[in-house]
C-alpha cells in the first residue's frame, strides 16, 4: 500500500527524519505514536506530498509519489489542526471539496451522525473547536478512498462523538481500508489499531503488534509500554 | 487550476474590499470626466492615480490574500490537485477581480461619457491595458514575496517597501544619476532605465500615445524616437509581459518546492 524507504527530512538545521523504512500493508489500521516533536505530521505530510523529503522514496499504490498528484484522490486525510477558510459556511465548504474531488461523496449521513445539522448554514469561524473537529472528520470520511489518514482524531470530540468516531473506523477497516491513525491517547490506540509504529527522534523504533510491544517491554498496560519505550530510549 | 480560480475569485468579489476598490474607481472616472470635461485630462490625471494606485493595492491585496488563505491552501493542499494550480489559481483569483474591480470601475464613467464614440477610446483603452497589467505584475511580486516568508509581518514589510522602491526611490535614483553623469549621453541608459521599471514604462506609453512628449522635454524626443513607433509600442509591451511572466515561473517554481 504505501513504501517508504530511507526518508530524510530537514527543516533548517533541525534533522526531523532520519531515515525512514517503513511498509504499510492493506487492509490494517497503523497507529503511528511517538512523543510530540518526533516527526509523526511530517511523516504523514510527506506520504501526502506537502513536505517535500530531501532523500528517499515513497510509493503509494505502488506508484513513486515524487511530483505526482493523482494518488491524492486515494487518500483522505484528517488534517491535526481543522483550520479552514472562516468566511465559507459548512455546507459550502462540503460542496467545495466535493467539486474540487469531482466526487460526490456521502456527506448527509456522516451529518447526520455527528449531529451537525443546525451548524451546516453556519460560518466555520463561528464553530467552537469540537464541531469543527467534527466538519473535519465529515470531510474526511465522505468519500470512499481506499487509504484514511488521520492525524489526532480524537482532539476535541465529546464523549459521544468518540463512539461514533470509533465505529466508523472499524467499518472502514471492514470495507478493506487502510488506515494510519495519529493519537496520543492509548486507550484509543489499544481500541483501534493492529499495529503501532513508534518514532522516536525520527527513526522507527519499533514496529509491531500491541502485543508484541507488551512483551518487548514487559509491561501490562500500553501506556506503560510506550513510556518504557521513551524511558529505554531516554536513559540509554 | 480553473476551480481553485474560480473559488478565489468568488471568495474575493465577495469581500468588501472589491466593493470599495470598485466605488473609488468609479467616482473617481464619474468626478474627473464631468467636473472636468476634458478627456485628455482626465486619462492624464487618472494615469497619475492608476500608476502609484494599482501597485500599491495589488501588493497589499496580494500579500494579504497570501496569508489569509493559508488554511484553504493547507486544505488544497491534501487534495488530488496539481500544487502549481492551487498557487496560479489564487493568484489568477486575486489578479482577475483587482482588474476587473479597475476596468468596471472606468469603464462604466467613461462609457457614460460617450467614449465609445470618441476616438479617446484607444487613449483610454491604453490606460486599462496598462492598469491590468500592472495588477497582474505586482500581485505576481506579491504572492512570490509571501511564499518566501513565512512571517507576515516581514512578509508586508517587504510589500510595501517593493512597492516604495518602483514607485518612488528609483525614480529618484533615476534623476540623480541623470544629474551626476550629465556630461556624458545618456538617451540609451535613460531609455533602458525608464524600461526596466514597469511603473516608468506604463508612465512614458500613455503620455506618449496622449501627444504630450513635449512636456518630457529634450528626453521626450529621444523616447518618442523609440517608443513612439510601432517596435518601440510592441518591444515595451513585451518587457510588460516579462515583468508578468516571470515572477509568474518563480511563483511555480517556488510552489513546487515549499514544505507545507
Amino acid at each position: 500500500m504505501i513504501n517508504i524507504s530511507d526518508l530524510h527530512k530537514k527543516f533548517g538545521k533541525n534533522e526531523v527524519l532520519k531515515g525512514i523504512d517503513l511498509n504499510i500493508e492493506h487492509g490494517k489500521i497503523y497507529a503511528i505514536l511517538g512523543p510530540n516533536g518526533s516527526g509523526k505530521t511530517t511523516l504523514i505530510k510527506s506520504v501526502l506530498g506537502m513536505v517535500i523529503p530531501d532523500k528517499g522514496s515513497i510509493e503509494v499504490l505502488g506508484e513513486p509519489i515524487k511530483k505526482g498528484w493523482k494518488y491524492r484522490k486515494q487518500i483522505d486525510y484528517l488534517p491535526q489542526i481543522a483550520n479552514f477558510p472562516g468566511n465559507l459556511k459548512v455546507n459550502e465548504l462540503i460542496d467545495m471539496i466535493k467539486d474540487l474531488r469531482n466526487d460526490k461523496g456521502n456527506a448527509d449521513t456522516l451529518i447526520e451522525l455527528f449531529k451537525l445539522q443546525p451548524y451546516c448554514n453556519k460560518k466555520l469561524s463561528n464553530l467552537s473547536g469540537g464541531t469543527k473537529q467534527k466538519v473535519n472528520l465529515v470531510l474526511a470520511f465522505m468519500f470512499n478512498s481506499q487509504l484514511l489518514i488521520l492525524d489526532e482524531p480524537n482532539t476535541g470530540l465529546d464523549p459521544n462523538a468518540l463512539i461514533q468516531l470509533k465505529e466508523l473506523i472499524k467499518k472502514e477497516k471492514e470495507n478493506g481500508k487502510t488506515l494510519l491513525i495519529t493519537s496520543h491517547v492509548m486507550q484509543f490506540v489499544e481500541e483501534v489499531a493492529d499495529e503501532v509504529i513508534y518514532l522516536l527522534e525520527g527513526k522507527i523504533y519499533f514496529k509491531g503488534t500491541l502485543k508484541a510491544l507488551m512483551a518487548k517491554t514487559q509491561q501490562t498496560n500500553v501506556e506503560h509500554a510506550i513510556a518504557a519505550l521513551t524511558k529505554t530510549e531516554g536513559y540509554g | 487550476m480553473g476551480k481553485v480560480l474560480k473559488y478565489s475569485f468568488y471568495d474575493l468579489i465577495r469581500s468588501r474590499w472589491s466593493y470599495i476598490y470598485f466605488f473609488f474607481y468609479l467616482a473617481l472616472g464619474f468626478v474627473l470626466l464631468f467636473l472636468n470635461n476634458d478627456l485628455s485630462k482626465a486619462v492624464i490625471t487618472l494615469m497619475n492615480i492608476i500608476i502609484v494606485l494599482v501597485p500599491l493595492i495589488g501588493t497589499i491585496f496580494g500579500t494579504m490574500y497570501y496569508y489569509n488563505s493559508k488554511e484553504f491552501t493547507e486544505l488544497l493542499l491534501a487534495q488530488p490537485i496539481k500544487r502549481s494550480h492551487i498557487f496560479l489559481g489564487q493568484y489568477f483569483g486575486v489578479a482577475g477581480s483587482l482588474s476587473l474591480s479597475l476596468a468596471l470601475g472606468l469603464g462604466i464613467p467613461f462609457a457614460a461619457y460617450g467614449l465609445l464614440k470618441s476616438n479617446a477610446i484607444f487613449d483610454f483603452a491604453l490606460l486599462l491595458v496598462v492598469g491590468i497589467f500592472l495588477t497582474l505584475i505586482f500581485t505576481a511580486l506579491a504572492f512570490n514575496i509571501a511564499i518566501h516568508n513565512e512571517n507576515k509581518i516581514k512578509g508586508f514589510g517587504y510589500a510595501v517597501l517593493l512597492w516604495l522602491f518602483m514607485a518612488v526611490i528609483y525614480d529618484g535614483i533615476f534623476l540623480l544619476s541623470l544629474i551626476i553623469f550629465e556630461e556624458y549621453p545618456l538617451d540609451t541608459f535613460s531609455m533602458i532605465a525608464t524600461a526596466l521599471n514597469p511603473i516608468d514604462l506604463s508612465r512614458t506609453l500613455i503620455l506618449l500615445k496622449l501627444d504630450i512628449s513635449a512636456l518630457l522635454g529634450y528626453t521626450g524626443a529621444v523616447f518618442k524616437k523609440f517608443f513612439g513607433t510601432q517596435i518601440g509600442f510592441w518591444a515595451s509591451m513585451l518587457v510588460l509581459v516579462l515583468w508578468n511572466a516571470i515572477p509568474i515561473f518563480l511563483l511555480k517554481y517556488k510552489s513546487s518546492r515549499k514544505d507545507f
